[in-house]
């Protein structure tokens, strides 16, 4: 029961400072649950981020309950995303009552263009960490590339860039394997 | 009644919209035709609000049309209503990699699903640099390159980045820090 409670606890917590999107987050789970916890590691985060991308769902969400369920089973993985949403949805209905133009006020707008920043920092961290443990050779590499200007450059949905890039990572093993 | 509505009603753009986030906005302006519990302008607000507040825009937008609607039950049963399919399909998806997890197949999908992955991550952090770190409507005006650079910004960034190196602070400090520099030096000019 108390490590239901404490589950729920730190994703209201996560979900109270995701500024901008699933992605944010991810420096964010990094630091509480990767290495104060160790509840996951670096590479099933990238592996949940993956396959959240291409299911239906906020990614937020998918990434929230794939970590809830590796460490509580299905209860886990309920309670994590419940977690995960009950700052928000006090937050809007705050805005909702009090705030019709929240968005407007000198105030928040300043205060978010400086959070912009610090979210950029914050996905660069998580990038170079992440780099060490999955580009680990020439193909990988490729792939990183081709993925990255195809999803900057192009309109092409990323779950058909998921999927083709599990696609190719089959590929690639058995013609490795082939040649060795 | 209503509640039930709300709940079946987010619970299909939950349902459809994949890769979460903007990907909500055209089920969330079919919604809004539909049903009428929201216009597209307040979608529109939304956008901005989502983007000054913690939390995903689907989740705000089914909590403002779930609370505008029907009031606390409302918003509350309108965002696990948006919720519900994401909690079951990866469910599903999480205990059957659990028993395939060895097989070769799914281990060298994964080999190509991580840098596609970072790749995606990476890409992420290109838009909000795009709305952040460099100001390329001006640029576009000019033709300027000093234009496109936000300096204060660029700053902020470098301070950040050694600190996220050096020390061991957690993020949330950095991101106070970097609400409290955005207010003190004004970074959205208003």
């Amino acid at each position: 029961m108390k490590e239901f409670w404490q589950l729920y606890l730190i994703f209201a917590r996560i979900g109270s400072i995701t500024f901008g999107g699933g992605y944010a987050m991810l420096p964010i789970l990094q630091r509480e649950l990767v290495e104060n916890r160790q509840w996951v590691t670096d590479e099933e985060l990238m592996d949940y981020f993956a396959i959240g991308q291409c299911t239906p769902g906020i990614i937020a969400l998918n990434v929230s309950t794939f970590i809830g369920n590796k460490r509580k089973g299905v209860l886990g993985g309920i309670i994590a995303t419940l977690g995960f949403i009950t700052i928000p949805i006090i937050l809007i209905i705050i805005i909702a009552l009090f705030l019709n133009n929240f968005s407007e006020y000198a105030i928040v707008k300043n205060a978010f263009a400086g959070i912009r920043v610090c979210v950029c920092v914050l996905i660069l961290n998580a990038v170079e960490r992440l780099w060490k443990k999955s580009i680990i050779s020439k193909t990988t590499f490729l792939l990183f590339g081709v993925i990255f200007l195809l999803t900057i450059f192009t309109e092409i949905p990323l779950y058909l860039l998921v999927i083709s890039s599990a696609v190719a990572g089959i590929v690639i093993n058995a013609l490795e394997r082939s040649h060795a | 009644m209503i509640l039930l509505q709300l709940f079946i009603e987010f619970f299909k753009v939950g349902l459809f919209s994949i890769g979460g986030g903007l990907a909500t906005l055209p089920f969330l302006y079919h919604l809004s035709d539909t049903m009428q519990w929201f216009t597209h302008a307040d979608i529109v607000n939304m956008i901005a609000i989502a983007e000054s507040t913690p939390g995903a825009i689907g989740i705000n937008m089914s909590t403002y049309a779930g609370f505008t609607t029907a009031g606390l039950p409302g918003a509350v049963l309108a965002s696990i209503g948006l919720a519900a399919p994401s909690v079951i399909i990866i469910l599903v998806i999480a205990n059957l990699l659990k028993k395939f997890k060895d097989n070769a197949y799914v281990q060298s999908a994964f080999l190509g699903l991580r840098p596609a992955s970072l790749a995606m991550i990476a890409a992420a952090g290109i838009s909000v640099v795009k709305v952040s770190l460099v100001n390329i409507p001006i640029f576009e005006q000019t033709g300027q390159l000093l234009d496109l650079f936000v300096l204060p910004s660029i700053l902020l960034a470098i301070v950040l980045y050694i600190l996220s190196k050096k020390t061991k602070w957690n993020p949330i400090i950095l991101i106070a820090l970097s609400a409290v520099a955005g207010i003190v030096f004004q970074f959205a000019g208003a």
